[in-house]
């Protein structure tokens, strides 16, 4: 069996009672690359997270993490992954440094000291090393825990939600590390619900309701969606908005400021329609850029229908 | 609607509070199960005036005065004799063992005292380290024993019994001759603080974890359910030793409590004891899905033990069912052996019983707590 694949699992199925939380996926990451994990709230990307660093056992699939058995070598996989949770984690009641030297034990990191020590000279918080965690701000918090758990220098590096409330100087530092740990060799799959950061990853998951929609990289997964977009600038108001939007080939209507984003399968419906509706309006037409965000609420009211 | 006092709102609250009461199953059972319990517990099997107390029998000669006195122990509730017969060193080493509460001795010259119509006398020697336990049996005694002599001399023998004649009772309170209950409760409360703080502090040692959110933390990095096991109960061994040196230094300083055994049987049979309890405590802390159920269980587990335990009332005093229920607490055994090694010296064979007890208690408590430790957050 060929390791070129950090993540290699099949048709992983999580059942809590009647619910299915995750319904067969099946998801690949190469060494090195950067995976974005999207999809909107309970879509179950934390569960699959979970189930990938032996968090949770999986009612059906299987598949290797690392090259391990996703099921029978977990322990293994808990090495050698890091894996940072959705919510601070770590121990309020202990001191930055505490903290970091209890990974650092659970790890068997030797010499503790000088892994304790770099460790925090790289985050800045060398001085700071005796306050309690628990008195750190939101983006001190999550540096501290990517600190923590990417000191034993996992190959696999799993981070839920890590960016949500932190501000967007924060987020770009945070992202530009995740960057160099890519740039060394680990392997990243991240959860995330913001646009920009699943353009800063090498592709893309999107799940939504337990089932996967589509994978691949941003590009290619705006152009599996097939969808169009047309920017009306000009004379709009909220009504015509409205208007437009109950029209049949109109999927989306989005404003920007003084512009519409129409959204829809084919260019030229989407155009024929704008014209029906909008005529005695003097508007400007013209063929716009499909976003990920456009065929990510696709995606979002595609599953909701799907799902009821 | 009234402005400083709305139905509405009230009712809010109360439906709110109504179902969340009835959502944390835990708390429902604890307000079901505590007044049952105690009710049983305290109607049925306490009773401070214990009959049925075993005792042993030293005799020499089987004459008709040994067995009506015998007799007449029995017929009295009071004694129970399960060993008859038995040397005079063997009695002691079973009143150490606490496994006779009275050892009654016939001298080899009754009988012959008794045709001589010299002062009879035999002896009974009470294990008095718990005073209220033995106190109705001792008390029976006099009469007990004077009217048996005087069935076997025949009525009118009896009317004629002179008061010189009578037969002489002479009752040892042995390990606590003057009946101070103190140094009864003193060893127990030792046990009874233990099992309370113990049990509280490493019951809430993983719901600590769940409630702060830093378990699923702990599940995904590299630790297995032994090593968080020991790592989270071995503190606590520690804290509990010194709880045991603050609590005999005080029974030694403040109550002036005897201590006639060995200190280094005493502290290691200790030892056991806090590792069964915070072995017990930690098991709770797998099953509670909240610091407040660890805690409500803990005093489920406390309210038995304190009663059936033979700390607060005692043990042979109890039916036998609730005997059963006091012989599958530790706190029965320790108690046990707390006794016997501080009030009357008891060496490492006399407790070696009660100190495998505890043992069993260990690894079953152990098992379960592994059994139950979670590795995932299935």
């Amino acid at each position: 069996m060929s390791h070129t694949n950090a993540i290699d699992v099949q048709n992983l199925t999580k059942k809590f009672g009647a619910n299915t939380v995750v319904n067969h996926i099946s998801m690949q990451v190469k060494k090195g690359e950067i995976v974005g994990f999207l999809g909107p709230n309970g879509s179950g990307k934390t569960t699959s997270i979970r189930m990938m660093c032996g968090l949770l056992t999986p009612n059906e699939g299987s598949g290797t993490v690392l090259g391990y058995d996703l099921i029978k070598e977990r322990l293994k996989i808990k090495r050698e992954v890091g894996y940072m949770t959705q919510k601070f984690s770590f121990y309020d009641d202990l001191s930055i440094e505490e903290n970091l030297a209890f990974v650092a034990r659970l790890y068997h990191l030797r010499p503790l000291k000088e892994y304790v020590e770099a460790t925090l000279k790289s985050l800045g918080l060398y001085s700071r090393r005796k306050q309690l965690a628990g008195a750190l701000s939101g983006g001190w918090k999550q540096r501290l825990a990517l600190a923590a758990c990417t000191m034993h220098k996992p190959k696999l590096l799993l981070l839920d939600e890590p960016t949500a409330g932190v501000d967007p100087k924060a987020r770009r530092e945070f992202w530009d590390e995740i960057h160099e740990f890519a740039a060394e060799g680990m392997t990243v799959l991240v959860s995330t619900h913001y646009m920009d950061e699943a353009e800063r990853c090498h592709r893309i998951s999107y799940i939504a309701y337990g089932n996967m929609l589509a994978q691949g990289t941003v590009e290619q997964v705006i152009e599996g969606s097939g969808l169009q977009t047309l920017v009306v600038k000009g004379d709009t108001s909220a009504k015509l908005a409205k208007q437009l939007a109950e029209h049949s080939d109109i999927e989306q209507v989005a404003p920007f400021g003084a512009t519409l984003h129409i959204v829809g399968k084919d260019t030229q419906k989407l155009r024929r329609a704008v014209s029906d509706i909008c005529h005695g309006h003097t508007l400007s037409i013209e063929k716009g850029e499909t976003t990920l965000e456009d065929v990510f609420i696709k995606f979002m009211s595609d599953s909701k229908d799907n799902m009821q | 609607m009234n402005k400083f006092f709305s139905l509405s709102r009230f009712w809010a609250m109360f439906t709110k509070e109504f179902i969340q009461a009835k959502r944390d199953r835990i708390t429902f059972a604890m307000i079901l199960g505590v007044p049952i319990i105690q009710l049983i517990l305290f109607g049925y099997a306490i009773n401070s005036d214990p009959h049925g107390l075993p005792t042993a029998l030293v005799y020499t000669s089987n004459d008709p005065y040994t067995r009506a006195i015998v007799t007449a122990l029995e017929v009295s509730d009071y004694y129970e004799f399960e060993y008859i017969g038995v040397s005079a060193k063997q009695a002691d080493s079973l009143m150490i063992k606490g496994d006779v509460t009275f050892v009654v001795t016939i001298p080899s010259d009754l009988s012959a005292r008794i045709q001589r119509k010299d002062k009879p006398s035999i002896l009974v020697s009470a294990d008095a380290t718990d005073p209220a336990a033995t106190s109705g049996a001792v008390t029976a005694l006099m009469n007990l024993a004077n009217e048996a002599l005087s069935r076997v001399n025949g009525e009118e023998a009896s009317l004629k019994l002179a008061q010189e004649q009578r037969l002489n009772i002479i009752v040892h309170r042995r390990y606590n001759p003057e009946g101070i209950s103190q140094y009864n409760t003193v060893p127990g409360l030792l046990g009874v603080i233990m099992q309370m703080t113990m049990v509280l502090m490493t019951s809430l040692s993983l719901t600590r974890e769940q409630e702060r959110g830093t378990m699923e933390n702990l599940l995904a990095m590299p630790a297995n359910a032994a090593e968080i096991m020991l790592g989270k109960i071995t503190p606590y061994l520690l804290l509990g030793a010194i709880q045991v040196t603050i609590i005999l230094s005080a029974g030694k300083l403040l109550f002036g409590v005897p201590f006639v055994g060995s200190l280094t049987l005493l502290l290691l049979s200790t030892m056991v004891f806090v590792l069964a309890l915070v072995l017990l405590g930690y098991f709770f802390s797998t099953i509670a899905k909240s610091q407040m159920q660890a805690m409500q269980l803990m005093i489920l587990s406390f309210l038995p033990s304190i009663l059936l335990s033979g700390f607060m009332f005692p043990f042979r005093g109890m039916p036998v069912w609730a005997q059963y229920i006091g012989e599958a607490l530790p706190l029965t055994h320790f108690i046990r052996i707390i006794r016997a090694v501080m009030l009357k010296g008891a060496q490492l064979p006399q407790v070696a019983g009660e100190l495998q007890v505890l043992f069993v208690f260990v690894i079953l408590f152990a098992l379960l707590a592994l059994s139950r430790s979670k590795r995932t957050l299935d």
